[in-house]
């Protein structure tokens, strides 16, 4: 036994042993990653992002170079603190209060004394820097815009927060990323592969040179150029024609679905989230309540659409054979329902067909054809969803998957929608009638109302709307949604009828002055009512002013919807602007300058101060005055 | 004068000695390499050169003990003991501070820490006394003596301060656990360090439900129960008794740092950059080598010294990174041998002083590779005392040289005792 003591521990603590290295060496890898940590740096190359040009070749958006001057405080010596102050331009607290803060966060690691010296800046002080011992340039990349306007849909560029880092491995702390517009949506193109340098550390962070000689480092891959479908062109006229006024136009190409122009106003020039302000004007245009110069009408703002939505009730229901193009219904000042309920229209000759009904714009029409399409069916609930269904075939209710990151769904309601509201159940029809003439619960963003227009102009099918032309030229890279046809429920033969009254808008209807000479058009003009919140109270303000185009009436080349937010009547502003961007488009030149200073000097910001008064104001060129409690069950006022 | 030859040698020890210090040296010479400075120079002020330096003098001390007469050792133990009890003294007054202890002397260029040296002597005073014809294990008093040989080096170091080096003596436990010391010894002290870590681990509270419920148990397994009152009330009172008290002495007796030592291990504390920063380091090395390591001088954790006293006490993580788990186990495998072939070596030794000095040499090494290996891998709490033939430093190779070869020599002369 005694002999036997040593013997026995000594070969147990071997195996002991021998079981702990298979443990810690084998078994357990977390070990691994966290000696690669621990040892190497990886110092990052920064790659050019891509360049991104217009449908036309034109370059939109490049890069410029930017210096920071930075410090790392404990390998500054002393230094000649007056002349370097005269370089920097800036004065002797300063610089000491940031080396002092630049010391706080960390004396091995660098900070930031000056960010973005421009390039004249930098070129002064670069013969000087080495003088200055713990003191460097860092270059960094940033965007340089070559327009002024585009803003909401090019986005910008920023630091990547901690969510960002989470979510995708690829960045870290510093880098840049896409946020809003192509630039968050094409991230990944544009931003190129960075280089990866792997550098050997010992215990106290001093370099001891390249990791496996350098074996395993990669040299940066620029980013992807992309061109856009956007003609740089008319986006720039639109906004010029949409200052001082709020709201948006989208215009696409019908036979594609390329998206040729999104003004959302108020813009703000994209070069203004680039450099030294750069914060500062980011929080000015994001603090900016009143007029939400951050908000992207085009694609997120919701409003009902107003008459143009009657074309799709007018589709839907010769579709559903309710109605022929012939049979006319008369109209007396509008329709009346129930108990003494009358369904506003404005003066117009009667009784009217299907054509005339779209040029004139005619509420009593529209309510008739509509309840028809509803009352088919046996119960009011199938009717409305065999309603929407037609809808949704055009890209409503829904987010429509283009390639832009921001949007909002729109609304068209459902059965279930109502049976919520009347939980007996016991609604009928005319309850939904507001629906007839794109007021009520319907709501549609200018994107979806503008695809709305370019199936119409293509009788019957679309392109989802995308704003990708190609990527580095080639356009086999775009994605294959984007190349798919979508067909509507309705069939093709419905459209000339509906099309043709779009036309008669023109000739004798609500846009009679708007023809573009030479171009046959057609449009829809709109003028939906629209109320806000002031104190708790819900009160009207003046009529937003739409209307959506399609030119020419064959093989049309342009689709087109403009909301004016507050502009009255449709073909007041939005129908100006409309026939302004097509001749612009298709013609290249403007012909009516008389129409175009129209659209350039008037502004409506005195309309959108009146709310904020906190007085009663008219609306309608003084024709009401809001308010006053409104009765909006007694009557519904409808408008063109 | 015997008759010598080198067929009377242990060449499965001298081959295990030389594989060690060299498998040592090219580890050492990873660690210590300065990858600013071009790779293979011999330069004094390397310590690979150093050490290398060290390795070429110890074989002159294996031929100079080899040559000396076997019973040189015997005879003159006790004065070797008596001049290393003074060597330890004398650091009092001469020593050297390096890193916090005064252990070692300057030798002008060089310095040398007695307490490596101390162990051999040690070693031999043990094995002249027990292997007196007047000497009885068995008796209390002659228990007593060889414990205050053991203990005299023991307290000369522990306030140097190297209370790692101390420990070390526990290794005579097993000469004189072969010898015939009573089991009893091996339980008590067993018990201790059981009872001192379940609590530290878990709790003072749950220590006593334990002993409370271990001696219920036996009491219904024992047929006898009134045969010792003494073992089923009094023991387990004096157990519980020092279970309360291990919480005392672990805040009063113990120093900060050896309390966080403990409570890394125990896995109480993660503290990776202060306490437990070594361990952690060490453990990184280790487990990032794999089956197969990363290569002679490939481990980024041995070049770029994440592992602080990697070419001393951490040497083991070198090996664990640059050889990984075949290279680390061979390691190990040939202290294993290397202990077992010289328990076995001492097993047939006619001679009784050979053969407690043998298993004292065996006690020593093995003392020395659990608590170093066990702290490189994060078993033991940390304990600087050095990896025998792979730390670097002069005085340790050579203690151990010596300690090895003087039985070596002793083993040598076994046949010629006839």
């Amino acid at each position: 036994m005694r002999k036997l003591l040593l013997f026995t521990i000594v070969l147990i603590s071997g195996f002991a042993f021998t079981g702990r290295l298979l443990y810690l060496q084998v078994l357990d890898d977390s070990f691994v990653g966290m000696s690669e940590n621990n040892a190497i740096k990886r110092v990052y190359d920064y790659p050019q992002r891509g360049h991104i040009y217009d449908r036309d070749g034109n370059l939109l958006v490049s890069n410029q170079p930017s210096y920071d001057v930075m410090v790392i405080p404990r390998e500054v010596k002393p230094f000649d603190t007056l002349e370097f102050c005269g370089l920097l331009k800036m004065d002797k607290e300063k610089l000491m209060e940031r080396l002092d803060k630049a010391c706080v966060y960390s004396p091995r690691l660098p900070s930031v004394i000056i960010p973005q010296l421009t390039k004249s800046e930098f070129a002064y002080l670069q013969e000087k820097m080495r003088k200055y011992e713990g003191f460097y340039i860092q270059k960094r990349s940033l965007r340089d815009y070559q327009i002024k306007y585009g803003a909401n849909f090019l986005g910008y560029i920023a630091e990547v927060n901690n969510r960002d880092i989470k979510k995708n491995p690829y960045y870290q702390s510093g880098d840049l990323i896409g946020r809003q517009g192509v630039e968050e949506y094409y991230e990944d193109a544009l931003h190129g592969v960075k280089g990866v340098k792997y550098i050997q550390k010992d215990r106290f962070n001093r370099d001891i040179g390249p990791y496996k000689n350098g074996s395993l480092d990669t040299l940066p891959q620029k980013g992807k150029d992309l061109n856009l479908t956007i003609d740089s062109e008319l986006q720039k006229y639109g906004e010029e024609l949409m200052k001082n006024k709020r709201g948006g136009i989208v215009a696409l190409e019908p036979s594609t679905g390329q998206m040729l122009a999104l003004v959302a106003a108020p813009n703000y020039d994209p070069d203004l989230l680039v450099g030294r302000e750069r914060s500062k004007n980011f929080t000015d245009l994001y603090l900016d309540s009143i007029s939400k110069p951050l908000f992207d009408r085009v694609l997120k703002g919701e409003y009902s659409p107003g008459s143009p939505f009657k074309t799709l009730n007018a589709l839907i229901a010769l579709q559903e054979g309710v109605v022929d193009t012939n049979e006319a219904f008369a109209c007396h000042g509008g329709y009346r329902y129930g108990r003494g309920r009358l369904f506003g229209c404005h003066h117009h000759k009667s009784p009217l067909s299907m054509v005339q009904g779209i040029a004139y714009s005619c509420n009593a029409y529209f309510a008739n054809v509509y309840l028809r399409t509803i009352e088919k069916y046996p119960t009011p609930q199938e009717g409305i969803d065999a309603w929407k269904k037609h809808l949704e075939s055009f890209g409503l209710n829904q987010y429509m998957g283009y390639d832009l990151p921001n949007g909002s769904k729109g609304k068209i309601p459902g059965s279930e929608l109502y049976d919520r509201v009347y939980p007996n159940h016991n609604w009928y029809s005319t309850a939904t009638i507001s629906n007839s003439i794109g007021q009520g619960e319907v709501m549609t963003t200018p994107m979806q109302l503008a695809n709305v227009t370019a199936a119409i102009a293509n009788r019957g099918w679309f392109y989802t709307p995308h704003i990708i032309k190609s990527i580095e030229g080639d356009t086999a890279k775009i994605p294959i949604e984007y190349r798919t046809k979508h067909i509507t429920t309705i069939e093709p033969k419905y459209f000339e009828p509906v099309i043709e009254g779009m036309a008669q808008v023109y000739d004798y209807g609500t846009a009679a002055s708007l023809q573009i000479p030479g171009i046959e058009m057609c449009g829809k003009t709109g003028t939906s009512e629209n109320y806000t919140k002031i104190n708790g109270n819900r009160m009207q303000l003046t009529d937003h002013s739409i209307f959506v185009a399609f030119a020419p009436k064959d093989n049309p080349k342009i689709a087109i919807a403009v909301f004016v937010e507050n502009g009255y009547w449709g073909s007041r502003y939005a129908g100006r602007i409309a026939s302004l961007m097509a001749e612009k488009y298709i013609k290249g030149k403007i012909t009516r300058t008389d129409l175009q200073d129209w659209v350039l000097n008037h502004s409506l910001e005195e309309e959108y101060e009146k709310p904020l008064s906190g007085k009663p104001f008219p609306i309608n060129d003084g024709k009401k005055i809001s308010g006053k409690l409104l009765k909006d069950d007694k009557k519904i006022s409808g408008k063109l | 004068m015997t008759k010598r030859s080198a067929g009377n040698f242990d060449w499965l020890l001298i081959i295990l000695f030389l594989a060690l210090v060299s498998i040592g040296w090219i580890n050492i010479y990873s660690a210590s390499l300065d990858p600013e400075v071009v790779s293979g120079s011999f330069d004094f002020a390397n310590l690979y050169t150093k050490q290398f330096v060290w390795i070429v003098l110890s074989f002159v001390l294996i031929v100079f003990i080899l040559f000396l007469d076997a019973k040189f050792f015997e005879r003159f133990a006790s004065v070797i003991y008596i001049c290393s009890l003074l060597s330890l003294l004398g650091l009092y007054v001469f020593g050297k501070e390096i890193s916090g202890a005064t252990s070692w002397y300057d030798l002008g260029g060089f310095s040398i820490q007695p307490s490596e040296f101390a162990k051999a002597a040690t070693a031999l005073a043990l094995a002249k006394y027990l292997s007196d014809i007047q000497t009885d294990v068995a008796s209390f008093q002659h228990q007593l003596r060889a414990f205050l040989i053991i203990a005299l080096p023991a307290i000369f170091i522990i306030p140097q301060p190297d209370p790692g080096s101390a420990i070390v003596y526990a290794a005579f436990f097993f000469p004189l656990y072969r010898e015939g010391l009573s089991g009893i010894y091996l339980i008590i002290g067993m018990s201790i360090i059981a009872l001192f870590v379940a609590t530290l681990a878990v709790g003072p509270l749950y220590v006593c439900g334990g002993i409370v419920l271990i001696t219920i148990g036996l009491f219904l397994l024992k047929r006898k129960k009134r045969a010792s009152a003494s073992m089923y009330f009094i023991l387990p009172i004096v157990c519980m008794g020092f279970v309360f008290s291990v919480n005392y002495i672990f805040q009063n007796v113990f120093e900060q740092r050896h309390r966080d030592r403990f409570n890394v291990v125990l896995g109480k504390e993660v503290d990776a950059k202060a306490i437990g920063y070594n361990t952690q380091q060490s453990e990184i090395a280790i487990g990032s080598g794999g089956w197969t390591g990363r290569g002679f001088l490939k481990g980024t954790q041995t070049t770029g010294n994440f592992v602080p006293e990697q070419h001393t006490d951490y040497i083991f993580s070198t090996v664990g990174e640059e050889w990984g788990f075949l290279g680390s186990t061979f390691v190990v495998f040939l202290f294993v041998a290397l202990m077992i072939r010289i328990i076995f070596l001492a097993e047939k030794q006619k001679n009784q002083f050979s053969r407690i000095y043998g298993y004292s040499v065996a006690g020593i090494l093995f003392i020395h590779f659990l608590i170093n290996i066990g702290m490189v891998t994060g078993i033991f709490p940390t304990v600087g005392i050095p990896l025998p033939f792979f730390s670097y430093g002069g005085s340790g190779l050579w203690g151990f040289t010596i300690l090895l070869f003087i039985f070596v020599r002793l083993d040598g002369n076994r046949l010629n005792e006839w």
